[in-house]
């Protein structure tokens, strides 16, 4: 590719991206907020992907698992956020230490 | 170096909305960064001559999860009550965590000596992987279907379940 960018400059942005997602992950007590994160996290691993992809010779396999994970995020978003207004009604709260029932 | 300034401009927008979403105690404003960042990724797909990908992310990601993730937000998160919305804890011991598990990946990116092949020109890629999908990778296309089969009819059971009772 011209321009003089490198394969590492698109792992580092990734890294960065999965960087504020698992932050995001570990501190949020809200169950939406802890989806967004996750979201982040698959956003930065379909950039690896895709990086390979472009400079790997321009493969089409990794497009290809990216798709993948695409359609994955979308039906884990809608399972979740089912699972989140189900809890919310149970509970009228999504704050993950609010719902401790299971808790032994 | 015009390639360096888009991949720089899409960086800092993709960072930046990402940060946003981490850091801001409005649960609501979270999720309008949200958009910047995946609208800030779709261009590094662009960049990256991933063509039918990046428009695969804009229709599910932005026009999908986006839109029911805010949704969800307005469904529930008590909207006037900005600072119990998207209460943080543990910021201290999770920017440890995230911390050293980053040195470790950059290190780990830094010092590898990756296979790459030059002298690749992009091409449209949708007839390809068109094909791909019809061909090789069938057998996960079909579970596929399957998968989001199973999540449709979960996600009504599981929202419906509680309402009727």
């Amino acid at each position: 590719m011209g321009g003089g960018l490198t394969l590492n400059h698109f792992l580092v942005l990734s890294l960065i991206v999965f960087s504020f997602g698992l932050f995001t992950v570990l501190t949020r007590r809200n169950a939406i907020g802890i989806l967004m994160g996750v979201e982040l996290i698959l956003n930065s691993a379909n950039i690896n992907y895709l990086a390979f992809a472009f400079y790997g010779g321009g493969k089409y396999d990794g497009q290809i698992f990216a798709i993948f994970v695409i359609m994955l995020a979308a039906a884990e978003a809608v399972i979740g956020l089912a699972v989140v207004l189900a809890i919310y009604q149970n509970f009228k709260t999504i704050d993950v230490d609010a719902t401790e029932t299971l808790r032994g | 170096m015009l390639a360096q300034i888009i991949f720089y401009a899409l960086a800092a927008l993709t960072v930046g909305s990402a940060a946003f979403v981490a850091f801001s105690r409005n649960i609501v404003y979270s999720t309008f960064a949200l958009l910047g960042a995946f609208m800030g990724v779709v261009g590094i797909y662009i960049l990256l001559a991933a063509d039918f990908v990046a428009m695969v992310q804009l229709l599910v990601y932005v026009g999908g999860i986006l839109v029911l993730t805010i949704f969800a937000v307005m469904l529930t998160a008590g909207i006037g009550d900005v600072t119990v919305s998207n209460r943080a804890v543990g910021t201290g011991s999770a920017i440890f965590t995230v911390g050293i598990a980053a040195l470790v990946m950059l290190y780990a990116i830094l010092r590898t000596q990756w296979h790459q092949v030059a002298g690749f020109t992009p091409a449209p890629t949708t007839y390809a992987i068109g094909n791909a999908f019809l061909g090789d990778y069938v057998l996960p296309f079909e579970v596929a279907s399957l998968v989001l089969l199973a999540a449709l009819i979960g996600a009504i059971v599981i929202s419906r379940h509680e309402a009727t009772e």
